[in-house]
């Protein structure tokens, strides 16, 4: 593994991703949360038990054939750790925890950010998802034609019509 | 709000807090009339109308701000009424009240000023501090027919838990997944329901263990607490780090920089250096963002990111620098902040030469470590001992935070710095304590409490707990 604790993101191989064939079918959940910290309301919150976890410090690992895509550890997750990923159409879609204001709109053209929030190309917000009542807190979901991209698209940069 | 200043500084929207800061009212700054809200502190409201200078230093004249903007380190002391020494950061505004920037040590007030006579109260149980931990001992007890006093110094109860924006980690039983600033609501709310005395903008500023007596100060009047047991909840305090410059206004401890954003609705700069990358920095970065203001980059002198690493990847996916291996080496300015310069550290913390790096910023940030609050506990005779894994001195306790005082307890960060689910339950673990003293059986509960202690603190990150507790635990 890469030596996250420098420089403050993952590489993608650090990560475990599911098979394309899964991810052709629906939404899975792809986690990034790779340090042993006492937490799992990730593992709480999975309707089917597809998040598995040694012990409160454990790290969490999806089971991608069990995931059904329902988004719950995306929203619940305190570290922000957890996206959802699906490939349709020849499309790649990953759905995003955001907290930040502007919210962008639904139809909206936004740049698709990396780890380290530079921009590796331009999508559409296909949903917008709220999550908490009294907050803007959403989870956002973006659109874009190169699916190769589901692996590294982990932020978006709202473009302000000044 | 006079347009000028005023608005400057104010957060208009927020994506996770809404500001309700009540009606306005005028008081006086150096002649200059300055529209407050009834909400605010005098600090906080002269800050938003862009006045960052409040003293001067005694012997060389340098401009003093606020520094940690909850009551602990005394840099926003001013003027107030011809009274000096006022912490101004935590003495809510009043319409009419004179402010005065303070030169030097302050003289003695000159008009009349009125105290009123000192009163007495005779307690079972008091508590020094309304923070999570002292809260969630107030509840236990209240809950087992015991009322106890609480004092707090800060205008709101809540302690530094009002303030956490961000989505809490551990498990269910501790509130994981809901924001620190609901918990906190939450506690706040049974306090109330549960009808538990309390004593806010109340400072305990002495203890004297010939009498067992706690000195108190409210606004204008001495209090003198006679209690059978006191339990101390007095969380830590923004440690200070040498740098040339360090003085300026504009460098705020993070925590600071975190009042004023997420309660008081005020930005803290426009462009902000953090100086720290432990779970403070990182999140307060992170509020930063959220609250609108830019955060130019993270410095941390240690090789590694020292808070949880998805704190730090949020922040990177913003586009913000952490830079490892790397402090701050000073900042520079006339009346506020205006640059400020890093420099690289070998892996023995020596400056790199020729690594020196210069940021454009108007505010620096210090997330260098918490301090526990102890000196009351030192006044009051409690046997002390150094923990570098409990980020300093901290009283001897039992496992059941009993210090080495039969009749004085501990609970929370100034135990030793570690988080608020672990204060939360320390706080009931020390009522229970206390309970069992007065002869009420809580034995069951004891063990409990710290077992669920013990679950939290059994990963990496509580490992440096546990080696700390080791040092200062007798028994
Ligand atoms: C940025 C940040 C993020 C955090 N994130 C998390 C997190 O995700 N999860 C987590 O579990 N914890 C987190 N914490 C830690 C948590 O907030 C603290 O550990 C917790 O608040 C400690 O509780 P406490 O009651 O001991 O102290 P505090 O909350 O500091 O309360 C102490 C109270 O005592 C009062 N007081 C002190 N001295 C006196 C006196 N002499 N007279 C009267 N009153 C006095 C103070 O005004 C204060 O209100 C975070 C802290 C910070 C700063
Ligand atoms: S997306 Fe839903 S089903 Fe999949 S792991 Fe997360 S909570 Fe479980
Ligand atoms: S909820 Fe998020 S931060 Fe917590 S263990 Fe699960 S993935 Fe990690
Ligand atoms: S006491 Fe007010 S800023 Fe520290």
């Amino acid at each position: 593994m890469s030596d996250y604790l420098k420089t403050g993101y993952l590489n993608t191989s650090d990560l475990e991703f599911p098979d394309e064939s899964v991810v052709k079918q629906h939404f899975v959940a792809v986690t990034e949360c790779v340090q042993e910290i006492p937490c799992n309301p990730c593992v709480e919150s999975c309707p089917v038990d597809a998040i598995k976890m040694e012990g409160i410090n454990g790290v969490p690992h999806v089971d991608f054939k069990k995931c059904i895509g329902c988004g719950n550890c995306v929203a619940v997750c305190p570290g922000l750790a957890m996206f959802l990923v699906n490939i349709k159409e020849g499309k790649g879609r990953v759905s995003l925890p955001y907290e930040m204001l502007p919210l962008p709109n639904k139809g909206d053209t936004v740049n698709l950010l990396g780890r380290k929030g530079k921009i590796v190309g331009a999508g559409t917000v296909i949903s917008i998802r709220q999550i908490e009542k009294d907050t803007t807190s959403s989870i956002i979901t973006v659109e874009f034609d190169d699916p190769s991209l589901i692996k590294v698209v982990r932020n978006v940069g709202v473009i302000r019509n000044e | 709000m006079n347009k000028k200043g005023a608005g400057m500084r104010e957060i208009k929207s927020h994506p996770i807090l809404h500001f309700d800061r009540g009606g306005q009212v005028e008081f006086s700054f150096e002649g200059k009339r300055i529209t407050a809200y009834q909400s605010e502190t005098v600090a906080m409201a002269l800050y938003r109308n862009g006045i960052n200078v409040f003293s001067e230093s005694s012997k060389l004249h340098r401009p003093r701000g606020m520094f940690c903007a909850i009551g602990k380190c005394s840099s926003c002391m001013m003027r107030v009424n011809g009274v000096p020494n006022v912490r101004t950061c935590i003495l809510p505004v009043r319409s009419n009240m004179q402010v005065e920037r303070q030169h030097g040590l302050g003289e003695k007030p000159s008009g009349v000023v009125h105290f009123l006579s000192p009163v007495e109260r005779e307690e079972t149980v008091t508590i020094i501090g309304g923070g999570p931990a002292g809260l969630s001992a107030a509840i236990v007890f209240a809950e087992n027919g015991v009322k106890p006093l609480v004092i707090e110094q800060n205008p709101l109860l809540g302690g530094q838990l009002i303030k956490q924006t961000h989505k809490f980690f551990g498990s269910k039983n501790e509130g994981a997944g809901i924001r620190g600033i609901k918990i906190a609501k939450e506690m706040i709310q049974k306090v109330e329901n549960l009808g538990i005395p309390t004593l806010a903008r109340s400072s305990a500023f002495g203890f004297y263990p010939e009498t067992d007596t706690l000195g108190v100060f409210k606004e204008n009047q001495y209090i003198k607490v006679h209690s059978n047991y006191y339990l101390f909840a007095t969380g830590a305090a923004e440690r200070m780090i040498p740098f040339e410059g360090n003085d300026l206004p504009g460098v705020f401890g993070a925590g600071a920089a975190q009042t004023m954003m997420n309660i008081f609705g005020i930005k803290p700069g426009n462009r902000v250096l953090m100086v720290g990358a432990g779970n403070v920095g990182l999140i307060i970065s992170y509020q930063l963002l959220q609250a609108g203001v830019e955060v130019a980059g993270v410095v941390e002198a240690a090789p590694r990111i020292g808070g949880y690493f998805v704190h730090a990847a949020k922040l990177r996916r913003f586009g913000v620098p952490i830079l490892t291996s790397t402090t701050i080496k000073r900042a520079i300015g006339v009346a506020r902040v205006e640059k400020a310069v890093t420099v690289s550290l070998d892996d023995k913390f020596n400056e790199i030469p020729n690594s020196e790096k210069e940021w454009g910023i108007d505010t620096v940030c210090l997330s260098t470590g918490l301090i526990p609050s102890v000196t009351l506990l030192a006044q009051a005779g409690c046997k002390m001992k150094y923990s570098p894994y409990l980020s300093g001195y901290v009283p001897i306790r039992n496992k059941n935070l009993m210090t080495t005082k039969e009749n004085i307890f501990i609970a929370g960060d100034v135990s030793g710095v570690e988080e608020a689910s672990t204060a939360i339950l320390e706080g009931q673990l020390a009522a229970y304590s206390i309970l069992k003293k007065m002869g009420k059986d809580a034995a069951l509960q004891i063990d409990e409490t710290r077992s669920e202690l013990e679950k939290l603190r059994s990963g990496p990150f509580g490992t440096k707990i546990l080696k700390g507790l080791e040092e200062v635990q007798y028994e």
